[in-house]
């Protein structure tokens, strides 16, 4: 996935276009981090003012959902299904191998809604189904 | 003549872009439709050929057979390892009673002249043509009841917001889906987008709301992607807008996106959520249905509730209600998950049996191996054992069976699942998930998991099994909502159906 290098002036034209939006501040971080691949510290600071939000109120929601991280992404983002129906067909052991293999790459979800066709990956936003180590090597390429 | 390759995630995950990539390459006179799945998963990439008797299909369809489907001359239906005949001739497809799911797999997803060739506004024009009260008496009189899991009665939540007085009020879809084993939302989303926004539009005319949201979990970026463009295709027809379909009514519908957290799928979180607070679950009363998102009269219904809608208010509800048993009217979308040989989407009448769905439909386990647990309605939903196969699948009998619909996803287990494994996963993810605000739930559950380690390990497993089911008392009874409160099921139920993997040594 290709994200832009983070830039002050970039997040607040981007923030602005969330000015008319109700409730907007997780929108707000999800769009930082769509954009730049992570939330900077400093969007902390810039939606709680163009949201007449306290610092406390966007760092609570910042803290509160998995995706929403505060350092860069690695370079390949792999997901890995970890939820039950996914488990019934090897998803454990699949996260210990890819993660072995993987490390800084890797994380655990839960459930991509492909739970008949498990175990479940995505790879840099791309569904794969029946998932292997060998088909998530060549979706990583 | 048309090719069908379908553009549902969970075909792309086994193959359909490549399939779609060499059929476009090698035909490229032929006009591919990506339609939704019809929903026998183990068959994707299901590739269907249009014919003057019908669609003729071939399955499961790798890149790699493209070039002998087209040397078996298969556009003119010719005989290839891989036919499978008259799509509406597989038995699989051909059993079930698809009310929900009418068109998907059938249409593109994406056209509205196809929606509409196919039934599609028939119950909105309807709606439009009844009072107000009258939309709502239909929908109660069918029995509908939500979907998502609490099963509550669809009709009685309109009413309740129709009743109010406020000038605004909200339509919020549920489609967070987070459920481990159902799938039903999002297919239908990707299948048939403008049902849920036809569904939606019903819902607001009848209740009087003027806005609605979806939210829809981070983690279906297809469906994301076509519910926003079936959205805009709505906006740029006067469907959606200041002027729904010509009438005074205004109504539209914005996408909110979820982060990644479970308990957002609990209703007054989601709407925390939609606000874009923590989603943190609300105390209950006041009742979304009079102080909802904004504080404003709400309506919140999961997709499949809101999606059948219109075939309710297209068919009657007579139509609708005919189907079922007892208070379980109509049909539900089973979703066949996990190690299973024929996973997918099964529509059919409350009433039907597990073994049936399991053994029949699902053909046993993916492994071959013999099946030994089933989980039914998610992470909060019970273990049972082939011994209660013969359950009748409908909300009572579920209930009455020690477990929960739920979503209705149906998840199994080969016989090398370890029982007290899977409820030390139930604590963990309840640990994980909770939203905090209370404390047998957000200390309970890791306190539970530590409880079942040691019972795993063989440490004074008696007095800890007896710590557990007290631990999982608190929780039932102490907890808000049903993340703490419906964790224990699972515990609980492998514990009661499956001792032998609670008695420290492991089998
Ligand atoms: C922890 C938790 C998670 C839930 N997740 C979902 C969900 O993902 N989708 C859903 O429709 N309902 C979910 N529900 C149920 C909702 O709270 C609510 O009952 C439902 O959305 C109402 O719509 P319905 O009446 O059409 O079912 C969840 C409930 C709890 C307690
Ligand atoms: S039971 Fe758990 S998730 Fe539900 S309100 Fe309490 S702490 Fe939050
Ligand atoms: S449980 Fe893994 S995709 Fe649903």
């Amino acid at each position: 996935m290709k994200y832009s290098p983070w830039s002050h002036e970039r997040a607040v034209a981007l923030l602005a276009t969330l000015r008319e939006e109700k409730g907007a501040v997780l929108m707000a971080l999800q769009l930082m981090q769509s954009e730049f691949g992570y939330v900077d510290k400093a969007c902390v600071e810039l939606i709680a003012q163009t949201f007449n939000k306290s610092r406390a109120d966007v760092h609570g929601v910042l803290t509160f959902y998995h995706d929403l991280r505060t350092t860069p992404p690695p370079p390949h983002e792999i997901s890995i299904c970890v939820a039950e129906a996914c488990q019934a067909v090897g998803a454990r052991e699949l996260e210990r191998d890819v993660k072995a293999k993987f490390p800084q790459e890797t994380r655990e979800s839960y459930c991509f809604g492909n739970c008949a066709l498990g175990p479940a990956v995505m790879v840099d936003g791309t569904i794969i189904g029946r998932a292997t180590l060998e088909k998530i090597e060549v979706a990583r390429q | 003549m048309r090719l069908f390759i379908p553009g549902d995630s969970a075909a792309i995950s086994v193959g359909a872009d490549e399939v779609a990539a060499a059929f476009a390459e090698l035909l490229p006179d032929i006009e591919i439709v990506r339609n939704g799945s019809r929903g026998a998963l183990w068959l994707e990439t299901l590739v269907e050929v249009e014919s003057p008797t019908g669609r003729i299909a071939y399955g499961p369809v790798g890149p790699e057979d493209v070039l002998s489907l087209i040397a078996a001359d298969f556009l003119q239906g010719g005989a290839h390892p891989l036919s499978l005949g008259k799509s509406d001739e597989i038995t699989w497809l051909a059993s079930q009673d698809r009310v929900t799911f009418a068109r998907v797999g059938i249409i593109d997803p994406l056209s509205l002249d196809d929606y509409r060739a196919h039934g599609g506004l028939i119950g909105l024009h309807k709606a439009l043509m009844l009072e107000k009260d009258s939309i709502i008496d239909e929908v109660a009189e069918s029995g509908l009841r939500g979907r998502g899991g609490a099963g509550f009665p669809a009709g009685i939540k309109w009413r309740a917001v129709s009743q109010t007085t406020s000038v605004e009020k909200y339509i919020c879809c549920n489609a967070d889906e987070g459920d481990s084993g159902t799938f039903a939302d999002r297919m239908l989303i990707e299948g048939d987008p403008f049902t849920l926004i036809e569904g939606m539009t019903i819902a607001a005319i009848a209740v009087g709301a003027t806005q609605g949201y979806v939210y829809i979990r981070s983690e279906y970026p297809y469906a994301i992607s076509t519910l926003q463009k079936a959205i805009d295709i709505a906006r740029n027809s006067d469907w959606l807008g200041n002027r729904v379909l010509g009438t005074p009514h205004s109504f539209d519908i914005q996408i909110r996106v979820g982060a990644g957290s479970y308990v957002c799928g609990e209703e007054t979180a989601m709407l925390e959520s939609i606000e874009g607070k923590r989603g943190v679950v609300r105390s209950k009363p006041p009742f979304p249905a009079i102080e909802g998102l904004f504080g404003l009269p709400t309506v919140i219904n999961n997709v499949l509730t809101l999606s059948t809608v219109p075939m309710i208010l297209a068919q009657g509800a007579d139509f609708y209600k005919a189907r079922g048993v007892g208070r379980s009217m109509g049909t539900q979308v089973f979703q066949l998950a996990g190690n299973i040989a024929r996973g997918g989407i099964v529509e059919c009448a409350f009433g039907i049996s597990l073994d049936e769905l399991v053994n029949t439909y699902g053909g046993g386990t993916l492994t071959g191996r013999p099946v030994r647990a089933v989980q039914i309605g998610g992470p909060l939903g019970a273990y049972f054992s082939t011994a209660q196969f013969e359950t009748s699948m409908d909300y009572e009998s579920l209930i009455a069976a020690g477990g929960m619909l739920g979503h209705g996803g149906i998840v199994v287990f080969d016989d090398t699942v370890d029982l007290a494994m899977q409820a030390k996963f139930a604590m963990e993810f309840c640990a994980l998930e909770s939203c905090g605000k209370c404390t047998p739930c957000r200390i309970g559950s890791t306190r539970g998991a530590e409880t079942i380690d040691l019972i795993i390990k063989g440490v004074s497993v008696d007095e800890n099994k007896k710590l557990l089911l007290d631990l999982c008392e608190v929780m039932t009874d102490g907890s808000l909502c049903a993340m703490g409160g419906l964790t224990p099921l699972p515990v609980k139920s492998a514990m009661i159906n499956f001792p032998s993997d609670f008695n420290g040594a492991r089998r």
